[in-house]
C-alpha cells in the first residue's frame, strides 16, 4: 500500500472498511472484549473515527465492551432450550447470584450472557461455559455447575 | 487435522488411496457429538487399535454430522455399515476387541427403534435414514470433512471440471434453470433467474456470496453441512462464480459457528492447493478465489442486503430493493447471494445433469428439502426428503412420532418467523407453495413439534421477542410494533388482557407485516397470526377464563405437592430458593403459595432425582 496519506485509491478505503469486522473479531478473540484502547488504536490504523467503529461494533451482539468473568456462562435461549426451561437459568442467576445478561460478577469469576440458538437442539437445554457445551441441563444441575465454578460464601 | 490420521507404517501412498478392504471406523465429530466427548472416543479407539496391532487393517477417522443428533455420539464401522449410537469413551475397548478384532459387533450399542424396541444394527436399515433422499447431504457422515481426497473419491469437483472445460457460463445457468432449483434460504426465488440477471450485467467486477448466517432458533442444517462437507459448498460457489463471471466469492458464516468456520477454512486451503480455486483454476482461463467471512452474530444479517452491509464493514441493515444485488450489490457491483443448501445442490445438477434433480419433488418445487426436526419428537435431527413429502410422514415415519404420553398439538415450520400448523393440517405437503397456502413458510426449514404441554401464547411470545430483539431498528413498524406486540402477549400470558387486546394484537400484526422493509419484519407477526387463526380458543382461555390450558404461563399456574405421593425426601426443600417448601423428613412437605416464585426447581428435582418422583404437579 502507498505510504502517502494523501493518496488513497478507492480500493484502499474499501479494503480498510472490509477489514473492520474481521479485525474487531480478532481483537475480541484475543482480549475477550473490546477495550477503549484497542478501539482507539484501531481507529488510528484504519483512519476511521472511534465513533464510527463504536457505531458498527455495538450493532453486533457478538462484541462485549467490558471484560468477561473467568468463566463466561452462555445460556442458549433458542426455542428448543426455552421449552426445556432455559429462561429459568437466567432467573436463577439473577436470584442467587444477582447477575443479569451481559454482567460480570464483582469478584470477576462469572459473567452471564443469553445467546441465540446454537443448533444443539437435540441436547437442549444447553449451557456453554468458556466454549465447552453442557447439554440436557435443568435448573438444579445448572446451579450445581455454577457452584462448582465459583462457590458462593453464603452456602453452608 | 493431519494428526488425526493413523500413523501407519505403510507410507504416504496408502494414505492417499485408502485400500478397499480396510475397515474404517468413523466417529461423528459434529458440534453436538463433540459436546458428548466424541473426540475422546476417537482418541480411545485409536489407542485400542494401536494396542491390538490393527493399524494396518483398521483406519480410525472422523466425519461430520450424520443428522441423527438425538442418539449421538455416533460411530459407524464401514464397509459393513454397522451403526453404534450413544457411544461413550469407555466403549472403545469393547468395539475394538469384540468387533474390530473378533468380528462380533457390540450389540448393546446398536440402535433401538424408540417405539417397537427393535434392534437395528445397520446404518441403511434405520427408518430415520431409509425414508430420506439425500442430494444436499449426500456426503454428510460419509467423508472426512478435513480431507479433500475423500470428497474427490465421491465425485467431488467433477462438476467444476466439467463446467470450466466443456460448458459456457450460459449453459451452466440453463442447466440450473432446467433443474427447477429454487433458493433454499426460505423465499424460494428461482435460482437461475438471478444468476441470469447477474450474468448479463456488464463489467468484470462481480461477487458471489454463500449465505451461511444461519441464526434462526431450531435450524442447524447449514452448520451441519459446512461441518460435514464444506467442499460441496465451495464447489457450488465456484460454479456460481463461473456462471455469472465473478472472480471473488465469500462464505458469510455466522460467528458462533466456530467449528464450521474452521473446517471451511481448511477446505478452502486444500482447494486452493489442488487448483480448484485460484488463478486459472483446473487449467482453464477462469480465475476464482473464495474466502470465509465471519459475521457478527445478528439474525438480520441473513437478509441479503443486510449481509452486504456487514461485508462492507458497516451496520447490518437491509436496503430497499430494487436495485437488486444481482445488479448492484457489494461495493455497488453485481452480486449473487445464495444459501448454503442452494449451492450444495448445484454440483450434482451440473455433474449429473438437471434431470435427476428435477425428477424429484413436485411440479413447482423441484429437488429435495432439508429440515431440522426438533421439539417433542422421538428422532430429532436433520433430514432430507423430496419436496412435497407430507408433514405427517416426516413426523411419524422419519421422526418416529411424538415422545411422551401427550398428543401432537401444533407444528411450527420456518423458524421464529414461521407460522404454526394445527394437528389437522398434518397432511400438508412440504413444499414452498403448499406451506404458503397453509399460512406458514418454508423459511429456515426448522420444524418444531409441540405436544399438548406447549402453550401457544407462550411460544408465540418467545418467537416474537426473539425477532423483536433482532430487529435492526430501521423501520418503525418492526422496531416499535414488535415491542408493543410482545407487550400485548405479556399481558395475555399474565391474565391481565381483555378481548379488545386480541383485536389490537391482530391489527398491529398486520401493520408490522405490511409496512416493514425486509423479510424479518414482514414475517415476524406470522407466529402470532397463525396462532390466533388456529388456536384462538387458547388465547380466549387466557383472556376470559384467566387460565393457561397447557399449564405453562407462570402467572396463571400454581405448584402443588400431592401428599399421598410425597415421601418427604427433602430434596425440594433444599433446592427451593425462597424457602417456600417446608416439612420434616419422611413426612409430606408443605408448599407456601405466598412465597412460591414458580421457578420449577422443585418440580424438576422431584421428577428426576427425588425418591418418590412426580409428587409435585403444576395445575392451571
Amino acid at each position: 500500500m502507498s505510504g502517502a496519506a494523501s493518496h488513497f485509491t478507492r480500493t484502499d478505503i474499501r479494503e480498510r472498511r472490509r477489514s473492520l469486522l474481521p479485525l474487531l473479531k480478532k481483537i475480541h478473540d484475543a482480549e475477550r472484549y473490546l477495550s477503549q484502547e484497542s478501539i482507539e488504536s484501531l481507529s488510528r490504523k484504519l483512519r476511521m473515527s472511534e465513533n464510527e467503529i463504536y457505531g458498527v461494533a455495538t450493532f453486533y451482539p457478538q462484541f462485549r465492551f467490558a471484560p468477561p468473568g473467568k468463566y463466561h456462562i452462555q445460556v442458549c435461549l433458542g426455542n428448543a432450550c426455552h421449552v426445556g426451561g432455559a429462561q429459568n437459568f437466567m432467573e436463577a442467576m439473577k436470584l442467587e447470584r444477582n447477575l443479569l445478561h451481559g454482567q460480570t460478577s464483582p469478584n470477576g469469576m462469572l459473567s452471564l450472557e443469553g445467546i441465540g440458538c446454537l443448533g444443539c437442539c437435540a441436547m437442549s437445554p444447553v449451557v456453554v461455559v468458556n466454549n465447552e457445551i453442557h447439554g440436557r441441563m435443568n435448573r438444579v444441575t445448572f446451579m450445581q455447575l455454577v457452584e462448582s465454578l465459583d462457590p458462593s460464601e453464603e452456602k453452608q | 487435522m493431519s494428526a488425526a490420521r493413523p500413523k501407519s507404517g505403510k507410507g504416504g501412498a496408502s494414505r492417499e488411496k485408502p485400500a478397499v478392504d480396510k475397515t474404517k471406523v468413523l466417529v461423528c465429530e459434529s458440534t453436538a457429538c463433540l459436546s458428548s466427548s466424541s473426540a475422546e472416543i476417537r482418541a480411545a479407539l485409536e489407542d485400542e487399535v494401536g494396542r491390538l496391532g490393527l493399524r494396518d487393517k483398521v483406519e480410525v477417522s472422523f466425519t461430520g454430522c450424520h443428522g441423527f443428533c438425538q442418539i449421538g455420539p455416533i460411530v459407524v464401522v464401514e464397509p459393513e455399515g454397522i451403526f453404534y449410537c450413544r457411544v461413550k469413551p469407555g466403549d472403545a475397548k469393547d468395539i475394538a476387541e469384540s468387533h474390530l478384532l473378533g468380528g462380533a459387533p457390540v450389540e448393546r450399542l446398536f440402535y433401538r427403534h424408540p417405539v417397537t424396541k427393535e434392534i437395528v444394527p445397520r446404518y441403511g436399515d434405520i427408518v430415520f435414514y431409509k425414508k430420506q433422499k439425500r442430494i444436499i447431504l449426500r456426503n454428510c457422515g460419509l467423508i472426512n470433512p478435513e480431507r479433500i481426497a475423500d470428497y474427490e473419491a465421491r465425485g467431488g469437483y467433477r462438476a467444476l471440471r466439467k463446467a470450466v472445460s466443456s460448458m459456457t457460463p450460459e449453459e451452466v445457468v440453463n442447466e440450473v434453470k432446467r433443474s427447477g432449483l429454487r433458493g433454499r434460504g426460505g423465499a424460494g426465488f428461482p435460482t437461475w433467474y438471478k444468476w441470469d440477471v447477474c450474468r448479463r450485467q456488464p463489467g468484470d467486477e462481480k461477487y458471489v456470496i454463500c449465505n451461511a448466517n444461519e441464526s434462526s432458533p431450531g435450524a442447524f442444517m447449514d452448520r451441519s453441512l459446512l461441518e460435514a462437507d464444506p467442499h460441496t459448498v465451495i464447489e457450488g460457489l465456484a460454479l456460481l462464480g463461473y456462471a455469472v463471471g465473478a472472480g471473488q466469492g465469500y462464505i458469510y458464516c455466522r460467528a458462533e459457528y466456530s467449528l464450521a468456520a474452521r473446517r471451511t477454512r481448511i477446505a478452502l486451503e486444500q482447494a486452493l492447493e489442488k487448483k480448484y480455486l485460484g488463478k486459472g483454476l483446473l487449467d482453464s482461463s477462469f480465475d476464482f478465489d473464495a474466502e470465509i467471512f465471519e459475521g457478527g452474530g445478528t439474525f438480520v444479517s441473513g437478509e441479503e442486503t443486510a449481509l452486504l452491509g456487514s461485508l462492507e464493514g458497516s451496520r447490518s441493515m437491509p436496503q430497499p430493493r430494487p436495485p437488486f444485488p444481482a445488479e448492484k450489490g457489494l461495493w455497488g457491483r453485481p452480486t449473487i447471494i445464495d444459501n448454503v443448501k442452494t449451492l450444495a445442490c448445484v454440483p450434482s445438477i451440473i455433474a449429473d445433469g438437471a434431470d435427476g434433480f428435477s425428477s424429484t419433488g413436485v411440479e413447482t418445487s423441484r429437488g429435495t428439502a432439508v429440515f431440522a426436526l426438533t421439539g417433542k419428537i422421538a428422532n430429532s435431527g436433520i433430514v432430507e426428503v423430496p419436496m412435497g413429502t407430507a408433514l405427517s410422514s416426516l413426523i411419524y415415519e422419519i421422526g418416529g412420532g411424538i415422545t411422551g404420553k401427550k398428543a401432537l398439538k401444533a407444528v411450527q415450520t420456518g423458524g421464529p418467523s414461521g407460522g404454526f400448523l394445527p394437528g389437522s393440517k398434518i397432511e400438508t405437503p412440504l413444499d414452498f407453495d403448499s406451506l404458503r397456502a397453509a399460512g406458514t413458510i418454508m423459511g429456515s426449514s426448522g420444524i418444531l413439534v409441540m405436544d399438548e404441554d406447549t402453550c401457544l401464547v407462550d411460544t408465540s411470545r418467545v418467537f416474537l421477542s426473539f425477532v423483536q430483539g433482532e430487529s435492526c431498528g430501521k423501520c418503525v413498524a418492526c422496531r416499535v410494533g414488535t415491542r408493543h406486540m410482545v407487550g400485548l402477549l405479556d399481558k395475555i400470558a399474565s391474565g391481565k388482557a381483555s378481548e379488545e387486546d386480541l383485536t389490537r394484537l391482530e391489527k398491529l400484526a398486520n401493520i408490522v407485516r405490511n409496512s416493514s422493509l425486509c423479510g424479518l419484519g414482514q414475517t415476524a407477526p406470522l407466529p402470532v397470526l397463525t396462532a390466533l387463526r388456529y388456536f384462538r380458543s387458547e388465547f380466549i382461555a387466557h383472556v376470559v377464563d384467566k387460565r393457561c390450558p397447557a399449564a405453562v404461563c407462570r402467572e396463571l399456574i400454581t405448584f402443588r405437592i400431592i401428599p399421598e405421593r410425597c415421601t418427604g425426601c427433602r430434596m425440594c426443600v433444599k433446592v427451593c430458593p425462597t424457602g417456600a417448601i417446608t416439612g420434616p423428613r419422611s413426612q409430606p412437605h408443605n408448599l407456601d403459595q405466598s412465597k412460591c416464585i414458580k421457578c420449577r426447581s422443585c418440580f424438576e428435582v422431584c421428577r428426576f432425582d427425588a425418591v418418590a418422583g412426580e409428587a409435585i404437579i403444576i395445575v392451571s
